[in-house]
């Protein structure tokens, strides 16, 4: 299926929940208002005609002009052709944004729709802060529910991508600083 | 000389306590099998037979600290990986040698100004003896690290303590 065709799809079939399209360039992508989210991934995984199963990136985006981090997520369709010995075809594949304002960012898991997920919203969660709310593998501390961490140490302090991230200036007695002075630099 | 002159049997080696000590330690410098990043693929070539770092005795690769003499920091090291470098590092027994290979573990590297994760040198968490440049080094550098560790080693007394006044610093 094209882009259109799957935009126009999902349109019909969610027609509130769909916020934007973008069809122009090389990645096309609609816009999923992020309470709906899990109900058009499942959609988007079932359905014949679409069959995205799998979920191939979850990309986080900090957009600090406009207040608000996105998580994109890179969906493919990989099938096998009718008969037993063909080779696996890829009809389409397509992208979905999901936008939250960066003050309160809360989207639902979805890996119990794709597996791939799991290690992909923990690493979203560990450079940019995007809660993924019913994650498998969630801790609950001080700054409430939110999936564990999975490349920097379990207490370690921030998001450390995010555009007005503050380094360290020092982890566990080790300096982090220099004589320089350049080991905080603005973005 | 003469009270000491033809009096032992043909090949009796006479030296110092300190030269044959220092000629077996610096000839059998056993390193850790532990690589973080890029240099240790370049470690690993100096193991293999091209660059051959058996030439030097130190080619036996230990799988534990408790075995190993020198410990050649091989690449990036994290914050989350510096607990660890700091833990293997009291676990091998003295005497004990530091390596610190390429421009990461000297001082940070290209992660210097930008990298929120990397150590800014692996100084800053285990005490250093020879730094060897590179991004990553040559192999041939690496041997040459390794050689002067060696000329580090035959300059040392088994009468003075390596550690006498840092000792305490390098514990904490």
């Amino acid at each position: 299926m094209t882009a259109e065709a799957i935009v126009n799809l999902l349109k019909t079939r969610f027609p509130e929940v769909i916020r934007g399209a973008s069809l122009e360039g090389c990645h096309p992508h609609v816009v999923v208002d992020a309470s709906h989210w899990p109900a058009v991934a499942r959609f988007l995984r079932d359905e014949p005609q679409l069959g995205f199963n799998l979920l191939r990136c979850i990309s986080g985006v900090d957009c600090l002009e406009d207040r608000e981090l996105a998580a994109v997520y890179d969906l493919y369709s990989a099938r096998r052709g009718a008969t037993p010995d063909a080779n696996w075809i890829a009809p389409h594949e397509f992208a979905v944004t999901v936008r939250v304002p960066r003050d309160a960012p809360r989207i639902p898991s979805v890996a119990d729709v794709w597996p791939a997920a799991d290690w992909h919203e923990r690493e979203a969660y560990d450079l940019l802060g995007i809660v993924f709310e019913n994650h498998p593998d969630s801790i609950d501390d001080v700054d409430g529910p939110h999936p564990r961490r999975i490349l920097c140490p379990d207490d370690w302090a921030g998001h450390p991508l995010r555009k007005d991230y503050e380094f360290p200036l020092e982890y566990h007695g080790i300096p982090a600083v220099t004589e320089y002075g350049q080991t905080r630099p603005q973005h | 000389m003469s009270w000491i002159e033809n009096r032992f049997e043909e090949g009796l080696i006479v030296t110092s306590l300190d030269w044959a000590i220092n000629w077996g330690r610096s000839s059998s410098i056993w390193p850790m099998t532990f690589g973080l990043a890029c240099c240790a693929i370049e470690m690993m070539a100096v193991g293999a037979s091209r660059f051959d770092i058996d030439r030097f005795g130190a080619g036996a690769f230990r799988a534990t600290p408790r075995q190993s003499d020198l410990m050649i920091v091989a690449g990036t090291v994290t914050y989350k990986m510096a607990s660890r470098v700091k833990r293997l590092y009291h676990q091998m027994p003295e005497p004990k040698y530091v390596m610190a290979m390429g421009a990461c573990t000297i001082g940070g590297g290209p992660y210097f100004k930008h990298g929120y994760h990397v150590v800014k040198g692996v100084d800053l968490v285990v005490p250093v003896d020879v730094y060897v440049p590179g991004c990553p080094p040559r192999p041939e550098a690496l041997l040459e690290g390794i050689m002067r560790l060696q000329d580090k080693i035959k300059h040392q007394s088994i009468a003075r303590d390596r550690w006498r006044g840092v000792k305490e610093a390098a514990l904490t």
